[in-house]
Protein backbone atom coordinates (compact mmCIF):
# COMPACT_ATOMS: atom_id res chain seq x y z
CA UNK A 1 0.00 0.00 0.00
CA UNK A 2 2.75 2.68 1.01
CA UNK A 3 4.36 3.12 -2.72
CA UNK A 4 5.80 6.13 -1.38
CA UNK A 5 8.95 4.75 -0.88
CA UNK A 6 10.14 6.24 1.99
CA UNK A 7 12.12 4.63 5.33
CA UNK A 8 9.52 5.67 7.39
CA UNK A 9 8.78 2.60 9.97
CA UNK A 10 4.74 1.35 8.73
CA UNK A 11 2.45 -0.17 11.33
CA UNK A 12 -1.31 -1.63 10.74
CA UNK A 13 -3.19 -1.62 13.68
CA UNK A 14 -6.75 -3.38 14.20
CA UNK A 15 -9.63 -1.70 16.02
CA UNK A 16 -10.79 -2.05 18.93
CA UNK A 17 -6.90 -1.47 20.16
CA UNK A 18 -5.50 -2.57 22.89
CA UNK A 19 -2.73 -0.66 25.44
CA UNK A 20 -0.44 -3.48 23.65
CA UNK A 21 -0.88 -2.72 20.30
CA UNK A 22 0.23 1.11 21.30
CA UNK A 23 3.17 0.32 23.24
CA UNK A 24 5.53 0.24 20.48
CA UNK A 25 4.19 3.13 18.19
CA UNK A 26 6.80 6.32 18.03
CA UNK A 27 6.30 9.48 16.67
CA UNK A 28 6.98 9.96 12.96
CA UNK A 29 5.73 6.36 12.34
CA UNK A 30 2.97 5.67 9.57
CA UNK A 31 -0.19 3.49 10.75
CA UNK A 32 -2.69 2.17 8.83
CA UNK A 33 -6.04 0.86 10.81
CA UNK A 34 -8.51 -2.15 9.82
CA UNK A 35 -11.36 -2.43 11.95
CA UNK A 36 -14.06 0.13 13.29
CA UNK A 37 -13.63 4.15 13.43
CA UNK A 38 -16.35 6.10 14.11
CA UNK A 39 -16.65 10.33 14.02
CA UNK A 40 -16.86 12.05 17.09
CA UNK A 41 -16.77 15.79 17.01
CA UNK A 42 -17.98 19.09 19.08
CA UNK A 43 -21.52 17.98 18.20
CA UNK A 44 -20.84 14.44 19.45
CA UNK A 45 -18.95 15.44 22.77
CA UNK A 46 -21.82 18.30 23.93
CA UNK A 47 -24.06 15.82 23.81
CA UNK A 48 -21.98 13.07 25.56
CA UNK A 49 -20.00 14.59 27.55
CA UNK A 50 -21.94 18.12 28.38
CA UNK A 51 -26.00 16.62 28.40
CA UNK A 52 -24.84 13.61 29.57
CA UNK A 53 -26.59 11.29 26.49
CA UNK A 54 -25.46 7.89 26.60
CA UNK A 55 -23.61 6.17 23.79
CA UNK A 56 -25.09 4.41 20.94
CA UNK A 57 -22.80 1.68 21.88
CA UNK A 58 -20.07 -0.48 23.19
CA UNK A 59 -16.38 -0.56 22.49
CA UNK A 60 -17.31 -3.64 20.85
CA UNK A 61 -19.68 -2.35 18.70
CA UNK A 62 -18.43 1.60 17.90
CA UNK A 63 -14.35 0.70 18.58
CA UNK A 64 -12.12 3.00 20.46
CA UNK A 65 -10.58 5.05 17.44
CA UNK A 66 -12.36 8.78 17.14
CA UNK A 67 -11.80 10.24 14.27
CA UNK A 68 -12.31 14.25 14.24
CA UNK A 69 -13.57 14.34 10.80
CA UNK A 70 -16.76 14.82 9.08
CA UNK A 71 -17.29 12.85 5.78
CA UNK A 72 -18.09 14.79 2.45
CA UNK A 73 -21.01 12.36 2.27
CA UNK A 74 -24.46 11.39 1.28
CA UNK A 75 -28.12 10.28 2.38
CA UNK A 76 -29.99 8.14 -0.53
CA UNK A 77 -33.63 8.57 -0.95
CA UNK A 78 -33.80 4.87 0.33
CA UNK A 79 -31.56 5.80 3.75
CA UNK A 80 -27.89 4.10 2.45
CA UNK A 81 -25.19 6.46 2.45
CA UNK A 82 -22.75 7.43 0.32
CA UNK A 83 -19.38 8.37 1.11
CA UNK A 84 -17.14 10.59 -0.97
CA UNK A 85 -14.19 11.66 0.78
CA UNK A 86 -12.88 11.84 4.17
CA UNK A 87 -10.64 14.00 5.79
CA UNK A 88 -10.05 15.47 9.71
CA UNK A 89 -10.14 18.57 11.08
CA UNK A 90 -8.46 20.66 13.44
CA UNK A 91 -8.33 19.01 16.82
CA UNK A 92 -7.06 21.53 19.16
CA UNK A 93 -10.40 22.99 19.93
CA UNK A 94 -11.48 20.05 21.27
CA UNK A 95 -9.27 19.97 24.42
CA UNK A 96 -11.87 20.76 26.94
CA UNK A 97 -13.80 17.80 26.18
CA UNK A 98 -11.05 14.93 25.83
CA UNK A 99 -10.62 13.81 29.69
CA UNK A 100 -14.41 12.92 29.78
CA UNK A 101 -14.44 11.91 26.82
CA UNK A 102 -11.95 9.03 27.12
CA UNK A 103 -13.50 8.11 30.37
CA UNK A 104 -16.68 7.67 29.02
CA UNK A 105 -15.84 6.13 25.86
CA UNK A 106 -12.56 4.35 26.65
CA UNK A 107 -11.30 5.78 23.34
CA UNK A 108 -7.17 4.82 22.70
CA UNK A 109 -6.85 6.62 19.91
CA UNK A 110 -7.92 9.85 18.27
CA UNK A 111 -7.32 10.84 14.90
CA UNK A 112 -7.70 14.40 13.54
CA UNK A 113 -5.86 16.88 11.80
CA UNK A 114 -2.51 19.11 13.59
CA UNK A 115 -2.55 17.44 16.92
CA UNK A 116 -3.03 19.14 20.95
CA UNK A 117 -0.58 20.67 22.89
CA UNK A 118 2.20 18.11 24.74
CA UNK A 119 0.58 19.71 27.73
CA UNK A 120 -2.88 18.34 26.24
CA UNK A 121 -0.93 15.26 25.40
CA UNK A 122 0.15 14.84 29.30
CA UNK A 123 -2.89 15.99 31.18
CA UNK A 124 -5.55 13.70 28.70
CA UNK A 125 -3.92 11.19 27.14
CA UNK A 126 -1.04 9.58 29.18
CA UNK A 127 -2.93 8.73 31.99
CA UNK A 128 -5.98 6.94 29.77
CA UNK A 129 -3.00 4.91 27.75
CA UNK A 130 -4.54 6.96 24.60
CA UNK A 131 -1.91 8.15 20.99
CA UNK A 132 -2.92 10.84 18.49
CA UNK A 133 -2.45 9.85 15.19
CA UNK A 134 -2.79 12.84 12.68
CA UNK A 135 -4.01 12.55 8.91
CA UNK A 136 -1.35 13.44 6.41
CA UNK A 137 -1.35 16.39 3.97
CA UNK A 138 -4.29 16.74 5.19
CA UNK A 139 -5.87 16.82 2.24
CA UNK A 140 -5.71 12.74 1.25
CA UNK A 141 -9.83 12.49 1.53
CA UNK A 142 -9.78 10.35 -1.08
CA UNK A 143 -6.85 8.00 0.02
CA UNK A 144 -8.93 8.01 3.22
CA UNK A 145 -12.20 7.25 1.09
CA UNK A 146 -10.86 4.39 -0.28
CA UNK A 147 -10.46 2.47 2.89
CA UNK A 148 -13.62 2.96 3.75
CA UNK A 149 -15.03 -0.68 3.40
CA UNK A 150 -18.69 0.30 4.72
CA UNK A 151 -20.76 2.77 6.87
CA UNK A 152 -21.99 0.77 9.71
CA UNK A 153 -24.79 3.66 11.57
CA UNK A 154 -24.75 7.37 11.68
CA UNK A 155 -26.23 8.51 14.79
CA UNK A 156 -27.77 10.99 15.25
CA UNK A 157 -27.54 12.28 11.59
CA UNK A 158 -31.30 13.87 11.54
CA UNK A 159 -30.69 16.03 14.97
CA UNK A 160 -26.82 16.90 14.41
CA UNK A 161 -26.25 16.81 10.08
CA UNK A 162 -23.64 15.14 8.23
CA UNK A 163 -20.77 16.81 9.56
CA UNK A 164 -21.15 16.63 13.62
CA UNK A 165 -23.53 13.15 13.39
CA UNK A 166 -21.42 10.03 14.37
CA UNK A 167 -20.24 8.03 11.80
CA UNK A 168 -19.58 4.12 12.47
CA UNK A 169 -17.38 2.81 9.99
CA UNK A 170 -15.61 -0.37 8.97
CA UNK A 171 -12.47 0.17 7.46
CA UNK A 172 -9.37 -1.64 5.81
CA UNK A 173 -5.84 -0.16 5.32
CA UNK A 174 -7.56 2.96 6.33
CA UNK A 175 -4.24 5.67 6.16
CA UNK A 176 -2.30 6.39 6.33
CA UNK A 177 -1.37 8.27 9.51
CA UNK A 178 1.81 9.86 11.37
CA UNK A 179 1.76 9.08 14.88
CA UNK A 180 1.59 12.61 16.64
CA UNK A 181 2.06 11.32 20.50
CA UNK A 182 2.97 8.36 21.70
CA UNK A 183 2.13 6.47 25.15
CA UNK A 184 4.59 9.25 26.79
CA UNK A 185 2.45 12.33 25.36
CA UNK A 186 5.85 13.22 22.85
CA UNK A 187 4.72 15.47 20.29
CA UNK A 188 5.99 14.99 16.63
CA UNK A 189 5.28 18.44 15.79
CA UNK A 190 6.85 20.09 18.70
CA UNK A 191 10.07 18.52 17.98
CA UNK A 192 10.13 19.69 14.43
CA UNK A 193 8.67 23.20 15.26
CA UNK A 194 12.19 23.25 17.64
CA UNK A 195 14.37 21.67 15.02
CA UNK A 196 12.78 25.30 12.45
CA UNK A 197 13.06 27.62 15.69
CA UNK A 198 16.53 27.81 15.50
CA UNK A 199 16.42 29.07 11.80
CA UNK A 200 14.18 32.16 12.35
CA UNK A 201 15.68 34.44 13.89
CA UNK A 202 18.24 34.64 10.91
CA UNK A 203 15.11 35.20 8.57
CA UNK A 204 14.23 38.32 9.97
CA UNK A 205 17.72 39.54 11.05
CA UNK A 206 18.45 42.98 9.53
CA UNK A 207 14.56 43.58 9.30
CA UNK A 208 12.73 46.46 11.59
CA UNK A 209 9.53 45.63 13.61
CA UNK A 210 6.48 47.40 11.76
CA UNK A 211 5.50 51.12 12.11
CA UNK A 212 2.02 50.03 12.95
CA UNK A 213 1.86 47.45 15.60
CA UNK A 214 -1.09 45.10 16.26
CA UNK A 215 -2.94 43.92 18.89
CA UNK A 216 -1.30 40.92 20.25
CA UNK A 217 2.31 42.44 19.13
CA UNK A 218 1.56 44.10 22.28
CA UNK A 219 1.31 42.33 25.54
CA UNK A 220 -1.11 44.52 27.48
CA UNK A 221 -4.46 46.41 26.60
CA UNK A 222 -3.24 49.72 27.74
CA UNK A 223 -0.67 49.39 25.13
CA UNK A 224 -1.28 51.88 22.51
CA UNK A 225 0.05 50.54 18.92
CA UNK A 226 2.01 53.19 17.65
CA UNK B 1 -26.66 34.68 -27.40
CA UNK B 2 -25.04 31.78 -25.31
CA UNK B 3 -27.76 29.43 -24.36
CA UNK B 4 -28.18 29.24 -20.50
CA UNK B 5 -28.17 25.55 -20.88
CA UNK B 6 -25.19 25.56 -21.71
CA UNK B 7 -23.66 28.00 -19.11
CA UNK B 8 -25.45 25.91 -16.22
CA UNK B 9 -24.30 22.35 -18.09
CA UNK B 10 -20.53 23.77 -18.11
CA UNK B 11 -20.59 25.01 -14.75
CA UNK B 12 -21.71 21.63 -13.71
CA UNK B 13 -18.77 19.73 -15.18
CA UNK B 14 -16.46 22.74 -13.55
CA UNK B 15 -17.42 21.66 -10.02
CA UNK B 16 -16.87 18.44 -10.35
CA UNK B 17 -13.57 18.43 -12.13
CA UNK B 18 -12.85 21.15 -9.58
CA UNK B 19 -13.44 19.11 -6.78
CA UNK B 20 -11.85 16.03 -7.76
CA UNK B 21 -8.78 16.92 -10.39
CA UNK B 22 -5.90 18.75 -9.45
CA UNK B 23 -4.63 21.10 -11.94
CA UNK B 24 -1.89 20.54 -14.16
CA UNK B 25 0.59 23.40 -13.07
CA UNK B 26 0.16 22.59 -9.33
CA UNK B 27 0.58 18.80 -10.14
CA UNK B 28 4.04 19.59 -11.70
CA UNK B 29 5.09 21.59 -9.22
CA UNK B 30 4.16 19.10 -6.54
CA UNK B 31 6.07 16.48 -8.67
CA UNK B 32 9.34 18.33 -8.69
CA UNK B 33 9.00 18.92 -4.94
CA UNK B 34 8.97 15.56 -4.36
CA UNK B 35 12.10 15.06 -5.69
CA UNK B 36 13.75 17.44 -4.24
CA UNK B 37 12.75 18.02 -0.59
CA UNK B 38 15.63 15.87 1.72
CA UNK B 39 13.14 16.17 4.93
CA UNK B 40 11.77 12.79 5.19
CA UNK B 41 8.60 13.44 6.91
CA UNK B 42 7.81 16.72 4.36
CA UNK B 43 8.54 14.22 1.69
CA UNK B 44 5.84 11.50 2.91
CA UNK B 45 3.24 13.79 2.92
CA UNK B 46 4.55 14.98 -0.55
CA UNK B 47 4.18 12.04 -2.08
CA UNK B 48 1.52 10.62 0.02
CA UNK B 49 -0.61 13.78 -1.60
CA UNK B 50 0.73 12.76 -5.10
CA UNK B 51 -0.99 9.38 -4.89
CA UNK B 52 -4.34 10.90 -3.38
CA UNK B 53 -4.75 12.64 -6.28
CA UNK B 54 -4.40 9.92 -8.52
CA UNK B 55 -6.86 8.00 -6.08
CA UNK B 56 -9.34 10.86 -6.55
CA UNK B 57 -9.47 10.46 -10.18
CA UNK B 58 -9.64 6.67 -10.68
CA UNK B 59 -12.59 6.70 -8.35
CA UNK B 60 -14.13 9.96 -9.01
CA UNK B 61 -14.29 11.25 -5.70
CA UNK B 62 -13.36 14.83 -4.27
CA UNK B 63 -9.78 15.12 -3.43
CA UNK B 64 -10.04 16.61 -0.13
CA UNK B 65 -13.26 15.74 2.12
CA UNK B 66 -12.80 19.57 3.16
CA UNK B 67 -14.27 20.74 0.02
CA UNK B 68 -13.79 24.36 0.97
CA UNK B 69 -16.37 26.93 -0.06
CA UNK B 70 -17.11 27.13 -4.08
CA UNK B 71 -16.80 30.86 -5.12
CA UNK B 72 -17.59 31.56 -8.84
CA UNK B 73 -15.19 34.14 -11.16
CA UNK B 74 -17.23 35.43 -14.87
CA UNK B 75 -15.46 36.87 -17.61
CA UNK B 76 -17.26 38.75 -19.88
CA UNK B 77 -16.51 39.59 -23.66
CA UNK B 78 -17.74 42.99 -24.66
CA UNK B 79 -20.26 41.84 -27.21
CA UNK B 80 -21.36 38.71 -24.49
CA UNK B 81 -24.46 37.90 -24.53
CA UNK B 82 -26.62 35.80 -22.10
CA UNK B 83 -30.38 34.02 -22.68
CA UNK B 84 -31.91 35.44 -19.83
CA UNK B 85 -29.21 38.23 -18.71
CA UNK B 86 -27.01 38.03 -15.95
CA UNK B 87 -29.67 37.43 -13.21
CA UNK B 88 -30.33 33.83 -15.40
CA UNK B 89 -26.65 33.64 -15.20
CA UNK B 90 -26.26 33.66 -11.63
CA UNK B 91 -29.36 31.19 -10.94
CA UNK B 92 -27.11 28.78 -13.01
CA UNK B 93 -24.17 29.48 -11.05
CA UNK B 94 -26.03 28.56 -8.35
CA UNK B 95 -27.86 25.67 -9.65
CA UNK B 96 -25.21 24.06 -10.21
CA UNK B 97 -23.30 24.60 -6.65
CA UNK B 98 -25.98 23.65 -5.33
CA UNK B 99 -26.17 20.01 -7.56
CA UNK B 100 -22.69 19.26 -7.03
CA UNK B 101 -22.35 19.55 -3.83
CA UNK B 102 -25.40 16.76 -3.20
CA UNK B 103 -24.20 14.93 -6.75
CA UNK B 104 -19.84 14.44 -6.65
CA UNK B 105 -20.76 14.33 -3.40
CA UNK B 106 -19.15 17.94 -2.12
CA UNK B 107 -19.95 18.93 1.82
CA UNK B 108 -21.99 21.23 2.64
CA UNK B 109 -19.66 23.58 4.15
CA UNK B 110 -21.60 26.64 3.87
CA UNK B 111 -23.44 27.98 7.17
CA UNK B 112 -25.28 31.24 8.24
CA UNK B 113 -22.42 32.80 10.54
CA UNK B 114 -24.73 33.17 13.11
CA UNK B 115 -27.63 30.64 13.35
CA UNK B 116 -24.74 28.09 11.92
CA UNK B 117 -28.09 27.26 9.33
CA UNK B 118 -27.20 24.58 6.60
CA UNK B 119 -29.35 24.57 3.62
CA UNK B 120 -27.44 21.30 2.93
CA UNK B 121 -26.33 22.72 -1.10
CA UNK B 122 -23.18 25.50 -0.24
CA UNK B 123 -25.65 27.92 -1.16
CA UNK B 124 -26.89 30.62 1.01
CA UNK B 125 -26.82 34.26 1.63
CA UNK B 126 -23.58 35.91 -0.60
CA UNK B 127 -22.86 32.30 -1.54
CA UNK B 128 -21.28 31.60 -3.48
CA UNK B 129 -19.79 34.34 -4.19
CA UNK B 130 -19.80 35.19 -7.89
CA UNK B 131 -17.10 37.87 -8.99
CA UNK B 132 -17.07 40.18 -12.31
CA UNK B 133 -14.63 40.46 -14.94
CA UNK B 134 -14.47 42.54 -18.71
CA UNK B 135 -12.47 41.83 -21.68
CA UNK B 136 -12.12 44.50 -24.28
CA UNK B 137 -13.68 41.99 -27.31
CA UNK B 138 -15.23 38.59 -27.64
CA UNK B 139 -18.77 37.09 -27.80
CA UNK B 140 -18.04 34.64 -25.39
CA UNK B 141 -18.46 34.14 -21.35
CA UNK B 142 -15.65 32.17 -19.11
CA UNK B 143 -16.47 30.85 -15.48
CA UNK B 144 -14.17 29.41 -13.61
CA UNK B 145 -14.95 28.07 -10.08
CA UNK B 146 -12.61 27.50 -7.16
CA UNK B 147 -13.12 26.11 -4.35
CA UNK B 148 -10.83 27.28 -1.88
CA UNK B 149 -10.29 25.31 1.57
CA UNK B 150 -8.47 26.30 5.04
CA UNK B 151 -9.65 28.91 7.98
CA UNK B 152 -6.10 29.46 8.00
CA UNK B 153 -3.33 30.95 5.63
CA UNK B 154 -5.25 34.93 5.07
CA UNK B 155 -4.07 37.89 6.90
CA UNK B 156 -4.14 41.55 6.29
CA UNK B 157 -1.98 44.40 7.62
CA UNK B 158 -1.61 48.10 7.07
CA UNK B 159 1.92 48.88 6.42
CA UNK B 160 3.11 52.25 5.41
CA UNK B 161 5.46 53.08 2.53
CA UNK B 162 8.49 53.59 5.21
CA UNK B 163 8.24 50.07 6.03
CA UNK B 164 9.39 49.08 2.52
CA UNK B 165 10.24 45.52 0.88
CA UNK B 166 11.26 44.63 4.31
CA UNK B 167 7.76 45.10 6.08
CA UNK B 168 6.86 43.42 3.00
CA UNK B 169 8.94 40.24 4.20
CA UNK B 170 8.37 40.55 7.88
CA UNK B 171 4.58 39.91 6.99
CA UNK B 172 4.88 37.71 5.06
CA UNK B 173 7.49 35.24 7.07
CA UNK B 174 4.73 36.08 9.72
CA UNK B 175 2.14 34.83 7.65
CA UNK B 176 4.13 31.76 6.98
CA UNK B 177 5.82 30.91 10.17
CA UNK B 178 1.94 31.36 12.06
CA UNK B 179 0.12 29.07 9.21
CA UNK B 180 2.70 26.83 7.99
CA UNK B 181 3.23 25.32 11.58
CA UNK B 182 1.48 22.24 11.81
CA UNK B 183 0.97 22.32 8.17
CA UNK B 184 -2.34 24.38 9.49
CA UNK B 185 -2.02 26.08 5.71
CA UNK B 186 -1.79 22.56 3.94
CA UNK B 187 1.34 23.76 2.19
CA UNK B 188 2.94 23.99 -0.21
CA UNK B 189 1.04 26.66 -1.06
CA UNK B 190 0.84 29.38 -4.17
CA UNK B 191 0.62 32.36 -2.38
CA UNK B 192 -0.71 34.86 -3.26
CA UNK B 193 -0.02 38.51 -1.92
CA UNK B 194 -1.97 41.88 -2.82
CA UNK B 195 -0.57 44.69 -2.41
CA UNK B 196 -2.40 48.11 -2.45
CA UNK B 197 -6.07 49.30 -3.14
CA UNK B 198 -8.42 50.12 0.09
CA UNK B 199 -8.54 47.24 2.33
CA UNK B 200 -11.25 44.94 0.31
CA UNK B 201 -9.28 45.62 -2.58
CA UNK B 202 -5.75 44.01 -1.27
CA UNK B 203 -8.08 41.31 -0.18
CA UNK B 204 -9.65 40.72 -3.22
CA UNK B 205 -6.60 40.96 -5.16
CA UNK B 206 -4.80 38.77 -3.27
CA UNK B 207 -6.72 36.11 -2.94
CA UNK B 208 -6.81 36.34 -6.53
CA UNK B 209 -3.29 35.94 -7.19
CA UNK B 210 -3.47 32.88 -5.07
CA UNK B 211 -6.41 30.98 -6.78
CA UNK B 212 -6.49 32.82 -10.54
CA UNK B 213 -2.66 32.22 -11.60
CA UNK B 214 -1.24 29.44 -12.68
CA UNK B 215 2.38 28.03 -11.44
CA UNK B 216 5.14 29.98 -13.36
CA UNK B 217 3.12 32.61 -14.25
CA UNK B 218 5.24 36.23 -13.50
CA UNK B 219 3.61 39.50 -12.99
CA UNK B 220 4.59 41.50 -16.08
CA UNK B 221 6.19 44.54 -14.02
CA UNK B 222 9.97 42.76 -14.17
CA UNK B 223 10.21 44.25 -10.30
CA UNK B 224 7.24 42.78 -9.32
CA UNK B 225 8.14 39.59 -10.79
CA UNK B 226 11.82 39.80 -9.13
CA UNK B 227 9.80 40.03 -5.73
CA UNK B 228 7.62 37.00 -6.34
CA UNK B 229 10.72 35.08 -7.02
CA UNK B 230 12.67 36.74 -4.10
CA UNK B 231 9.61 35.82 -1.53
CA UNK B 232 9.46 32.07 -3.22
CA UNK B 233 12.66 31.31 -2.69
CA UNK B 234 12.80 33.16 1.23
CA UNK B 235 9.74 30.79 1.97
CA UNK B 236 11.71 27.42 1.05
CA UNK B 237 14.33 28.68 2.96
CA UNK B 238 12.29 28.93 6.21
CA UNK B 239 13.30 25.34 7.10
CA UNK B 240 9.60 24.67 6.88
CA UNK B 241 7.82 21.64 4.61
CA UNK B 242 4.57 19.92 4.46
CA UNK B 243 2.45 19.94 7.93
CA UNK B 244 5.48 21.90 9.62
CA UNK B 245 8.00 19.22 9.19
CA UNK B 246 11.56 20.00 8.74
CA UNK B 247 12.10 20.60 5.12
CA UNK B 248 12.19 22.92 2.02
CA UNK B 249 8.73 22.79 0.91
CA UNK B 250 6.71 25.48 1.98
CA UNK B 251 5.87 27.81 -1.32
CA UNK B 252 5.11 26.35 -4.34
CA UNK B 253 4.91 29.55 -6.44
CA UNK B 254 4.37 33.16 -5.16
CA UNK B 255 1.71 35.71 -6.64
CA UNK B 256 1.81 39.35 -6.08
CA UNK B 257 -1.11 41.97 -7.46
CA UNK B 258 -1.26 45.47 -7.18
CA UNK B 259 -3.62 48.07 -6.85
CA UNK B 260 -3.11 52.40 -6.83
CA UNK B 261 -3.65 53.23 -2.84
CA UNK B 262 -4.09 55.72 -0.53
CA UNK B 263 -0.41 57.93 -0.51
CA UNK B 264 -0.27 57.71 2.59
CA UNK B 265 -0.09 53.69 2.74
CA UNK B 266 0.68 50.16 1.58
CA UNK B 267 -2.00 47.44 2.75
CA UNK B 268 -0.86 43.68 2.44
CA UNK B 269 -2.87 40.79 2.46
CA UNK B 270 -1.03 37.02 2.15
CA UNK B 271 -3.55 33.91 1.31
CA UNK B 272 -2.57 30.44 0.84
CA UNK B 273 -3.66 28.05 -1.82
CA UNK B 274 -3.72 24.58 -0.20
CA UNK B 275 -2.86 21.03 -1.70
CA UNK B 276 -6.22 20.95 -3.18
CA UNK B 277 -5.74 24.15 -5.34
CA UNK B 278 -8.82 23.45 -6.84
CA UNK B 279 -10.05 25.49 -10.04
CA UNK B 280 -11.41 24.76 -13.16
CA UNK B 281 -12.40 27.55 -15.96
CA UNK B 282 -14.52 26.63 -19.22
CA UNK B 283 -15.05 29.45 -22.10
CA UNK B 284 -18.43 29.37 -23.38
CA UNK B 285 -18.67 30.55 -27.17
CA UNK B 286 -21.84 32.21 -28.63
CA UNK B 287 -22.35 29.27 -30.86
CA UNK B 288 -22.43 27.33 -27.92
CA UNK B 289 -19.00 25.84 -27.57
CA UNK B 290 -17.39 25.19 -24.99
CA UNK B 291 -13.24 25.06 -24.19
CA UNK B 292 -11.86 23.91 -20.77
CA UNK B 293 -8.53 25.15 -20.17
CA UNK B 294 -5.82 25.02 -16.50
CA UNK B 295 -5.39 28.44 -17.00
CA UNK B 296 -7.97 31.42 -16.01
CA UNK B 297 -6.07 33.92 -17.55
CA UNK B 298 -7.72 36.48 -15.33
CA UNK B 299 -4.93 38.79 -14.92
CA UNK B 300 -4.80 40.52 -18.61
CA UNK B 301 -2.98 43.81 -19.86
CA UNK B 302 -6.72 45.19 -20.02
CA UNK B 303 -7.59 43.90 -15.89
CA UNK B 304 -4.25 45.66 -15.34
CA UNK B 305 -4.51 48.78 -17.05
CA UNK B 306 -3.17 52.03 -15.79
CA UNK B 307 -4.63 54.41 -18.02
CA UNK B 308 -7.96 55.89 -18.83
CA UNK B 309 -8.88 55.24 -22.21
CA UNK B 310 -8.40 51.62 -23.64
CA UNK B 311 -7.60 52.18 -27.27
CA UNK B 312 -8.21 49.52 -30.02
CA UNK B 313 -4.65 49.69 -30.84
CA UNK B 314 -4.03 48.06 -27.40
CA UNK B 315 -6.63 45.97 -28.26
CA UNK B 316 -4.85 44.75 -30.79
CA UNK B 317 -1.71 43.76 -28.88
CA UNK B 318 -3.77 41.68 -26.57
CA UNK B 319 -4.07 37.97 -25.92
CA UNK B 320 -7.34 36.82 -27.33
CA UNK B 321 -7.05 33.09 -26.36
S1 LIG C 1 -6.73 23.50 3.52
FE1 LIG C 1 -7.03 22.46 1.53
S2 LIG C 1 -5.99 20.46 1.65
FE2 LIG C 1 -6.23 21.30 3.73
S3 LIG C 1 -8.11 20.35 4.52
FE3 LIG C 1 -8.67 22.36 3.65
S4 LIG C 1 -9.19 21.96 1.50
FE4 LIG C 1 -8.13 20.14 2.26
Amino acid sequence: MDDTGSELKTVRLRSPVTTEDLVGLEIGNVVYIDGLVYTAREGVYKKVVDDGTPLPGDVASIGNVNFHCSPAARVNPDGSFEMGAVTATASFRFSKWMSRWFDISQAKVIVGKGGMSSADYREHFVPRGAVYLTTVGYGTGALLGRGIRKVRAAHWLDELGIAQAMWVLEVENFGPFLVESDLAGNSLFERENAKIAANVERLYAGTRPATLRRYGETDRREDELI
Amino acid sequence: MIPIETIHATAGRLMSKAAIEIPDDYLGALRDMASTEKGPLSCFVIKTMLSNYDAAKEDRRAMCADTGVPRWYVKYGNEARVEGGPVALETALRRATAEATNGVPLRPNRVHPLWRTDHDNNVGINAPEIEYSFHPEGDWVELTTVHKGGLFGTDYRMLFPGDGIDGIKRFYLDALLAFGKRGLACQPAIVGIGLGGSKDTCMVLGKQAACLRVVGDRNPDPRIAALEEELKTLGNEVGMGAMGFAGSSMVVDCHIEVGYCHTGGMPMSVHMFCLSSRRACARIHADGTVVERTDPQWFTEYARRETVEWTTQDQSSRQSG
